[in-house]
């Protein structure tokens, strides 16, 4: 039966894993014009829930 | 040829969707604004469109067919005796769905969907934002320090 000749070490198997994801590209981000933190485009804030000018995460308190 | 009108199935079986359809909707009605996957966003907006149209006809025959949809006296009473009139003569598009930033944990594309007549105004203190629980998780101090000036600000108000 087909069996590996030898031990794999730790470095090669580290550095075959390493590639794994080495391309991925980096989340395009905007800057949020609320707080100024990085965010998703076309999403609410993920740091302070704000889209387009108003909080909207959270809860809506009926007046 | 016979078409069949796309909708998602969301991982259920036809009667899990209906419910959870159902409960979603009702949620929705009563918090009017409600966190969800975006899947689940887009499919409660179709049913809860329809119930909303169809409460504005205010008959009793409307209220009873809602009922039976909802199985939820408060949702139903919100949405005769409150979310009617507020609605005004809005021509549909009663809900508006916005992006949220992908759940911790699974990477689930998350979403809000709200009445949009009581979203308009900012809402007051918001309620720990999603990515509070992420940082919980991993515990990191600078979250935790985050939260408790959060708590103090809102005792202080
Ligand atoms: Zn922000």
């Amino acid at each position: 039966m087909a069996n590996p000749k030898a031990k794999m070490s730790k470095s090669r198997r580290d550095k075959r894993r390493a590639q794994y994801n080495a391309r991925t590209k980096a989340a395009v981000t905007v800057l949020c014009p609320n707080c100024g933190e990085p965010t998703l485009p076309h999403r609410a804030c993920r740091h302070c829930g704000h889209y387009k000018g108003r909080q909207v995460t959270g809860k809506i308190v009926v007046a | 040829m016979r078409k069949v009108k796309p909708a998602r199935k969301l991982g259920r079986t036809a009667a899990h969707r209906k419910a959870t359809l159902s409960n979603l909707s009702t949620q929705l009605l009563i918090y009017k604004r409600i966190e969800t996957t975006e899947a689940k966003a887009k499919e409660t907006r179709r049913v809860v469109e329809k119930i909303i149209t169809k409460a504005r006809k205010g008959t009793h025959h409307a209220q009873r067919e809602i009922f039976s949809a909802l199985r939820d006296k408060d949702a139903v009473r919100e949405l005769f005796e409150e979310i009617v009139g507020k609605i005004g003569s809005r021509p549909g598009g009663y809900t508006r769905i916005i992006k949220l930033v992908p759940r911790f944990g699974d990477a689930a594309k998350m979403a809000v969907i709200e009445l949009v007549d009581y979203a308009e105004a900012p809402s007051a203190a918001p309620v720990a934002a999603k990515q509070d629980r992420s940082k919980r998780v991993k515990g990191s101090k600078k979250a935790e320090a985050e939260s408790q000036e959060k708590e103090g600000g809102e005792a202080a108000e």
